[in-house]
């Protein structure tokens, strides 16, 4: 019992980056009608955003330290950010620290910006070309980020630590009535959960409660009679592609923690996270957040010992098998609409 | 009236003929040298094939720095780094045999398919003696291949797996970086001496060629002190996420989680692990502890302060203090402003010993080189005195074990040596059956001609 809720557990966190990922293709993919394959791209670039808050708060200038040598035996060079030469090291050391979380603020407007970028300057050109011409200008822009990415940054992975205040783990099972290390769960995959139920109800919420919302969504339906009425639906599709790059941006932010930032880490999140659009059903936003959970929980389920010893290389192909048994049974996903990519 | 012998029907054949003797490879034909690529001109070229783009990019540009400081020397270049400690006095820095050392780069990008590609573009078109570098054993076994049937010679670069001079050995193969056997055979006096006899080890492995001599070299070294193997896990190379590997470690009955991993996998795994607690964990009345066989300075930078206290074993670390180790390092740092990784010192070493080789042989032929590399001994290039065993091709010298320093004091020193083991410890025969036993064998050596 406590192996399964741990892979519960595991899958939530999985789970929370997939759904935020596809919520955004989706958002795209309904308001727009393209098919975003540079969606990966915006989530690697969000991890990126946190790397280079955590450099820029990193920026230190060289003290001497005459005791000390350096690998040439030169009098070492110590470092001191300054950070900690303004605000003291305590309070410049906590600056330091919470890079992870100050880098979501700064990502938000960065991530809105990148997105009006992409969406004015080259997506918009192809709204009226075939999803194939969409899918291979979409699919080029992905991988010359990535390796714009790799050039200033390089191909290693890089560390991001959590904050302090989130670093290790707390006895879930003794919480539940396990014995003492039976469920142990890292502090910061429970805020990512967390994290991302906000922003998947905040987006949900700012969709369904306010004016600019309901606009979109009726755009999402009929683009046409919106038009018809006045109302410069285009301009809030890109508002909606700007907002969709955020969600993924600050997903990507959050994320670096449990994975270090690599600029291939877009890519990887890329193809699982089309397979749960698919599965939730395309255009369908409770049908991708669903099948994101659905598909990481399950994913994690794979990876048991147990299971992949009954089937080797299972925890591989699982999201596939299911996305494979899904369209057979329901072809327009799990909460799939007529009419949306049948034409 | 003039009669001529053409036929349609001979217009055919010869077409036909001409057509295939172009169609074939260059490299399987060059029956006019003596072997593949002779030199004839004033310069000779090396080929430096390593990863340029993918996961182990930043490794193979060091390897590519490293190449490029060997060549200066061997041109005369420089201060000479490692020349001047170097037991052999074969080379002078006025190139090879007359001849001013040229290199040209390819791009394994860490697939075999792409490396194999890059490699058989440099043999053919820029006519390289002699291919060096890469980062993976996968490659380096793809590679090798291809040198064998080429008539080139392929210094291996940073390739770990038992399989390179084990299993897949090959006449025209050398692999001066130690491999999986010799970091168990050197960890496990370690690891008994910190942790105890009566441990119960769980593997997550690479499943790859290197991840499995990896993991069955540890286990066979660990179980030979006494510990019991209570899982072996097999993930997939770039998962990313291991957490749904690590969360049954800890309710496994084990005390010891070895990581089998290597490069980015390495680094999110034993932060994963980290993360979920098994550094601080209790099991078995005992601490958890966490074991990274094969370590590199570039991995750790990636790690951070997660491979504190963490022990694994390397082929080489700038921080030794023999006169060669000072030489490499001082030549590298001056030229680049930071010391020379691992990756980096196995290639430079095995640039220089190609063409010290070659000097010796006087002849460019791989088959002379080969001759003069077949159990040759030396020393003053940083691993202490070495043999490159004629049986396999493989190097014996010293290996170390290293710990995750408490305290680094720069980006530099985040791993501290803790032991020079012995090479007469991680010596094995030819024929260990971890190594393809009795029939495995280097065949015979292809000049190509």
């Amino acid at each position: 019992m406590d192996a399964i809720i741990l892979q519960i557990l595991n899958g939530l966190d999985k789970g929370s980056a997939y759904a935020l990922i596809a919520l955004g293709l989706t958002l795209i993919f309904g308001t727009l009608g393209v098919v975003n394959f540079a969606h990966g791209a915006l989530f690697m670039i969000g991890a990126f955003v946190a790397v280079t808050v955590q450099r820029f708060l990193g920026f230190s200038f060289e003290q001497i330290d005459p005791d000390k040598t350096d690998f040439l035996g030169n009098p070492l060079k110590v470092k001191v950010t300054y950070v900690e030469s303004w605000f003291g090291p305590e309070v410049g050391g906590t600056i330091v620290d919470w890079s992870v979380p100050v880098a979501v603020l700064v990502a938000i407007p960065i991530m809105l910006l990148v997105g009006f970028v992409m969406e004015r300057g080259l997506i918009k050109h192809f709204y009226k070309r075939p999803h194939a011409d969409q899918i291979l200008v979409t699919f080029g822009l992905a991988i010359v980020l990535q390796e714009l990415i790799k050039y200033f940054y390089g191909a290693n992975p890089i560390q991001t630590p959590a904050p302090s205040a989130f670093k290790g783990s707390f006895d879930f099972g003794v919480l539940v009535g396990f014995d003492p290390n039976a469920i142990i769960y890292p502090y910061w995959r429970l805020v990512y959960f967390a994290f991302a139920v906000v922003v998947l109800g905040a987006v949900f919420a700012f969709l369904r409660f306010t004016t600019f919302g309901m606009v979109v969504r009726a755009g999402m339906a009929d683009r046409e009679t919106v038009g018809l009425l006045g109302i410069n639906i285009d301009k809030r599709f890109t508002i909606m592609f700007g907002i969709a790059a955020a969600v993924a941006g600050i997903a990507g932010v959050m994320y670096t923690p449990i994975l270090s930032p690599n600029y291939h880490m877009g890519m990887d999140f890329l193809v699982l996270s089309f397979v749960v659009v698919v599965v939730g059903g395309m255009g369908s936003l409770p049908g991708a957040v669903a099948a994101g959970f659905l598909l990481g929980i399950l994913q994690s389920f794979a990876s048991m010992n147990e299971i992949k010893s009954l089937i080797p290389g299972i925890d591989q192909v699982i999201i596939y098998l299911v996305a494979i048994i899904i369209l057979l049974t329901r072809p327009r996903g799990l909460l799939g609409r007529a009419g949306v990519m049948e034409d | 009236m003039s009669t001529t012998n053409f036929t349609r029907r001979g217009l055919m054949k010869t077409g036909a003929a001409t057509g295939a003797g172009f169609a074939l490879p260059t490299i399987f034909t060059s029956a006019a040298s003596a072997f593949t690529n002779e030199p004839t001109g004033d310069t000779v070229t090396f080929g430096f094939n390593v990863p340029q783009t993918g996961p182990y990019a930043e490794e193979g540009l060091d390897e590519l720095r490293a190449q490029e400081l060997a060549v200066e020397h061997i041109n005369g270049m420089g201060d000479g780094g490692m020349l001047n400690t170097f037991s052999s006095k074969a080379l002078d820095g006025t190139g090879l045999l007359g001849k001013k050392v040229n290199f040209v780069t390819g791009d394994t990008q860490t697939k075999s398919d792409a490396a194999r590609a890059s490699a058989r573009s440099m043999i053919e078109k820029d006519g390289v003696v002699m291919i060096n570098g890469g980062s993976s054993s996968g490659v380096a076994v793809a590679v090798q291949g291809l040198c064998q049937e080429a008539g080139i010679i392929f210094m291996a670069g940073l390739t770990h797996s038992n399989d390179t001079t084990g299993k897949d050995r090959k006449a025209n193969g050398f692999r001066h970086f130690f491999n999986a056997y010799m970091s168990g055979a050197a960890l496990a006096p370690v690891l008994k001496n910190a942790y105890g006899t009566d441990r119960r080890a769980y593997h997550l492995t690479a499943d790859y060629t290197w991840g499995w001599t990896q993991q069955e070299s540890i286990q066979s070294a660990t179980e030979a002190l006494g510990w019991e193997t209570v899982n072996n896990v097999l993930t997939p190379v770039g998962a990313g996420d291991f957490s749904s590997y690590i969360t049954p470690v800890l309710n496994s009955g084990a005390d010891v989680l070895i990581l089998n991993h290597y490069g980015g996998d390495m680094v999110n795994s034993l932060t994963q692990a980290v993360q979920f607690g098994l550094k601080d964990a209790q099991a078995n009345g005992k601490d958890f502890e966490i074991i990274v066989p094969l370590y590199s300075e570039l991995m750790a930078a990636g790690a951070g302060e997660n491979i504190k206290g963490v022990y694994g074993s390397m082929n080489w670390n700038w921080q030794l203090s023999d006169e060669g180790t000072q030489a490499f390092v001082k030549s590298f740092g001056e030229k680049y402003g930071f010391p020379p990784s691992g990756s980096a010192h196995t290639c430079y070493v095995q640039t220089l010993l190609y063409a010290d080789a070659v000097t010796r042989a006087g002849s460019f032929n791989p088959c002379a080189v080969v001759e003069a590399l077949e159990d040759f001994e030396f020393d003053g290039m940083g691993n202490g005195p070495t043999l490159y065993r004629g049986a396999d091709h493989q190097c014996f010298k010293d290996v170390l074990v290293m710990k995750g320093a408490e305290n680094p004091t720069t980006q530099y020193d985040t791993l501290e040596i803790v032991e020079v083991t012995p090479v007469e410890q991680v010596t094995y025969a030819p024929d260990h059956p971890m190594f393809g036993g009795a029939e495995a064998s280097l065949g015979e050596c292809n000049p190509g001609a």
